[in-house]
């Protein structure tokens, strides 16, 4: 073997070392703890799992809910999927555009979104006690489950639309057509067409669906309130709260197991979504309305998406101003009130989340560009074993990783759980595969003969990547570095376990203010939640501009 | 011998492509590797650039062994089919990879890139971006580049494959006259005849017996004239586009100098004055007759030797000769013929032919 490929074998440490050091071990933490609490094997907590009505209400709860919000979606979203598929309109870009925003959203900025709209003190209730002159808040879906419902559907409408409704436009129309003339009635030609060739990409929708639903936490801890509780929540409070960690454990075991279930069926339904079937480009399939009718379902169609989506955000940004002195509430963030439980102002988590975001950039740009380098230039089995371990992280709970965190990453001398670098640490590990998800796809697009006609022409390997794959590749790696930026100033399941509670980051803080009662603690966090939703805006709006092709699937 | 390409064996798992293929080329000299898909030539041209790895045989160059030196390090250039020119760079900073790679000053450089331009015939395309070029243009740019930092050897890979006909031939003059202008060693791959014999000095012919499980191996090598004149086996000739192949058995020798046989084939006995090596009474060879051996004789002709009583199939002409298929007993011959169109009968007619003993060769079967 030559010499470059033995340095290069090296750099597989950088991502199989990270994942091994704080991923797998941490989760083997956690199974340990299950198995193992106290040091010596005791499976009783595991067993005794199934009895305690706790824990079955919540392993109930999470699957109905995730369930009915998937179905949910799924019938918001299927028209929209329809519209967007077959219909050219002006515009249509930006509305795709806009489906999107809801769902690079911080959990967190969206739930304090919901009571902002539909909260005791949210907008629609004051405009209607103003109106009709009420004394209290005529709409109270505050800790109900609609609003669980409400908030699932809103953030995974872009799911449907992106993912089902450009298959959509890929199929041939050509097909129902014919069943048409053949003598189908337009009904028949769905169900009989159309509908077995879709089928994949909405059962893969589907299911992806049900996986966020399913691993929800922010939501159902703000808008869910005491009664509700997914199997997220309960690892929260059994660990956090109760400080029962082999419970705790015990159920992260049972929702580890649950969702990799659910991913291996979501990659089986993926691989058959792909096959091609004839597939035609969307520019040829879609067609301008014609038509009262279509025209009518076409425009009802945008206005409905435009309200559902947009107005939860708008409803966020004006609540957030203060009647008379509207930014009352964001000149509060920078004083400490004496009472405060923080001995630092709220906005000392401004500074703390981009401290934080900007390690997580630095670390998660380092470790997904050389993980997506070795991906696409490597085909040996290190890099094949590589492959499916960078998608891992994204598909476990970040509540089960943050309880790992503070189980295993304190060895004697070496206590992690003390230090700030946990919270970086924690949100590259969710971030870096978001990196190679954009860096790789720009990577493997390069002709390999570049690379070999510049080495022939001297260039050695390191040259190779700096004239040749550096030029071509720099747009993917911003792209990569803004979600690692926007992944890591919103996340807020693994960083409610590892952040030191001087060091609050911004989800934090809005969770906290949110539940302080007063109207100035909720307009805090109000405040602190829009900045939040501009930053993240701003982060899009970027990586829009800069991807190239598609957004990429899930 | 400059390079020295050794006993060179190559496989992928299923799929053996070189064959103890061994080559040598002089300083200054233009080999051409001729073959067609599949017989592992590109793959010749990438392990010797350092691309890939033999399983087995050396490649050396001015008396170095090349097996531990890196693509980039051994000053090779290399041309690719495709041209590969970097998207994201103009014309002048394509062709100034090279030297830059090379740690040349910035004036080299610069006077460098302009001289390789003229050399090509693009003067002033230096800021050109390279996705705008046609064909042409963008085979002259990539091969300005692989000239630039002056290699000690280029390699070209089917340089001309996917231009048109009439630019095609515009550029085999033009090439030629470059190559030995500058004077560098160069291996040329091509699956085209006339490419290889437009260009080369020596030829390499190559064949790959998939079906045996062999690699692509040489199985001839000469200059242009003596491949074409005397190929070595009915393969090569096959290849080489002559299609009136037949077995033969000598039966009389006469030792001259030069030798000269007398050969029994399906299509009867024939003079054969053209043939190089000697061969016995007895042997069996193949008979390769050249299409512009037959002369048409006038119906009811016969007794002289190498005189074939037919039948014309079908004739097409062909501006000096009409291109003229005959059925005989024995076979079919196709053949260049010079007669003018009131000589020939129509199709379905008796047609006898002459054929000359200096245009018959006899080749390994």
């Amino acid at each position: 073997m030559s010499r470059t490929r033995r340095l290069e074998n090296l750099l597989y440490i950088i991502p199989l070392g990270f994942l091994g050091l704080f991923f797998f071990y941490p989760l083997a933490a956690v199974v340990w703890e299950a198995f193992a609490p106290a040091g010596r094997l005791d499976l009783s907590p595991l067993f005794s799992l199934w009895r305690e009505p706790y824990f079955r209400q919540a392993l109930w709860f999470t699957l109905w809910q995730a369930t009915l919000s998937t179905v949910l979606t799924l019938a918001v979203g299927m028209p929209a999927a329809y519209v967007v598929a077959r219909y050219r309109f002006p515009g249509k870009s930006l509305l795709l555009a806009l489906t999107t925003i809801p769902f690079v959203m911080p959990a967190i900025v969206v739930a304090a979104a919901f009571t902002a709209l539909l909260g005791p003190r949210g907008w629609i209730n004051s405009r209607l006690m103003s109106l009709f002159g009420l004394d209290a808040a005529p709409i109270r879906l505050q800790h109900t489950i609609w609003l669980i419902l409400l908030v699932h559907v809103f953030y995974n409408t872009a799911v449907v639309v992106r993912l089902v409704g450009s298959f959509w436009a890929n199929l041939d129309p050509s097909l129902p057509e014919a069943a048409r003339v053949l003598g189908g009635s337009r009904f028949r030609a769905f169900r009989e067409v159309t509908w077995p060739l879709l089928r994949p990409a909405v059962v893969s929708a589907g299911l992806l669906i049900f996986l966020f639903c399913f691993t929800s936490f922010a939501i159902i801890m703000i808008l869910g309130g005491p009664r509700f509780a997914t199997l997220e929540v309960e690892i929260y409070r059994q660990a956090v709260i109760l400080f029962r960690l082999p419970q705790a454990a015990a159920i992260s075991l049972a929702q580890m197991a649950i969702t990799f279930v659910f991913m291996v069926l979501y990659t089986r339904v993926q691989a058959r979504a792909a096959v091609t079937l004839n597939l035609r480009s969307s520019k040829e399939t879609e067609q301008r309305p014609s038509g009262a009718l279509q025209k009518a379902l076409v425009i009802a169609t945008i206005a409905g998406l435009v309200l559902f989506l947009a107005t939860p955000l708008l409803a966020l940004l004006s609540r957030s101003l203060a009647p008379g002195d509207p930014l009352r509430y964001y000149r509060e963030l920078f004083v400490n009130r004496t009472g405060s439980i923080f001995y630092v102002p709220p906005a000392a988590a401004i500074r703390n989340s981009l401290f934080f975001a900007s390690v997580t950039v630095v670390l998660a740009s380092f470790i997904g560009a050389t993980t997506a380098y070795l991906l696409a230039r490597r085909e040996d089995r290190w890099s094949r074993l590589l492959d499916p371990l960078v998608l891992l992280p994204l598909g476990t709970s970040a509540v089960t990783l943050g309880f790992g965190y503070i189980l295993a990453l304190g060895l004697p001398g070496f206590d992690l759980r003390r230090s700030w670098l946990l919270v970086p640490i924690a949100h590259t590990l969710v971030a870096f595969p978001f990196v190679v998800r954009a860096v790789l796809p720009g990577l493997r697009g390069l002709n390999p003969e570049w690379r070999e006609a510049a080495a022939v022409l001297g260039a050695s390997p390191w040259e190779v990547w700096r004239e040749v794959e550096m030029p071509i590749v720099w747009r993917a790696l911003l792209v990569g570095a803004v979600f690692a930026f926007t992944t890591s100033m919103g996340e807020f399941g693994a960083t409610l376990f590892v952040a030191r509670p001087e060091l609050p980051t911004m989800p934090i803080v809005i969770f906290r203010l949110l539940g302080q009662p007063g109207p100035l603690n909720y307009g805090q966090a109000l405040a602190m939640s829009t900045l939040l939703m501009l930053v993240c805006a701003a982060g899009f709006l970027l990586i829009e501009r800069f991807r190239v092709g598609s957004l990429g699937e899930f | 011998m400059l390079l020295e390409v050794s006993h060179i064996f190559k496989s992928y798992p299923d799929l053996p492509v070189l064959h103890d293929v061994s080559l040598e080329a002089g300083p200054g000299e233009i080999l051409c590797l001729l073959g067609p898909s599949g017989c592992g030539k590109s793959t010749l041209l990438r392990i010797i650039a350092g691309l890939e790895t033999p399983d087995s045989g050396t490649v050396a160059f001015a008396g170095q062994d090349l097996a531990s030196v890196p693509a980039h390090l051994r000053n090779f250039g290399l041309m690719f089919q495709d041209y590969a020119l970097f998207p994201h760079r103009n014309v002048a900073e394509n062709v100034a990879f090279g030297p830059r790679m090379r740690d040349w000053s910035r004036a080299e450089t610069d006077a460098r890139v302009r001289e390789m331009l003229a050399l090509v015939g693009l003067s002033g395309y230096e800021t050109r971006s390279v996705t705008e070029l046609s064909g042409g243009e963008q085979q002259r740019v990539a091969l300005a580049r692989s000239l630039a930092p002056d290699p000690r050897l280029l390699m070209l890979d089917e340089p001309l494959g996917a231009l048109d006909r009439s630019l095609r031939e515009q550029l085999m003059n033009d090439l030629r006259d470059i190559l030995k202008g500058v004077g560098v060693t160069t291996l040329y791959v091509t699956h085209d005849q006339e490419e290889a014999f437009a260009l080369a000095d020596r030829v390499l012919i190559m064949q790959a017996r998939l079906d045996q499980g062999e690699g692509g191996r040489v199985v001839q090598e000469g200059p242009p004239e003596a491949v074409y004149r005397h190929p070595a086996t009915a393969y090569v000739a096959r290849f080489l586009g002559f299609r009136n192949l037949f077995d033969g058995a000598v039966v009389e020798v006469n030792p001259g100098p030069p030798p000269r046989y007398v050969v029994d084939t399906p299509l009867g006995r024939l003079d054969v004055y053209d043939a190089v090596g000697a061969y016995a009474v007895g042997q069996r060879a193949a008979v390769l007759i050249r299409p512009e051996a037959a002369d048409a004789l006038p119906a009811g002709s016969a007794g002289q030797n190498n005189t074939l009583a037919g039948r014309l199939l079908s004739s097409s002409f062909r501006g000096s000769y009409f291109l003229v298929q005959t059925e005989h007993i024995g076979g079919v011959l196709t053949c260049e013929v010079p007669v003018t169109e009131a000589d020939l009968p129509s199709p379905g007619q008796p047609l006898v032919l002459h054929l000359n003993p200096d245009a018959i060769t006899l080749l390994e079967g």
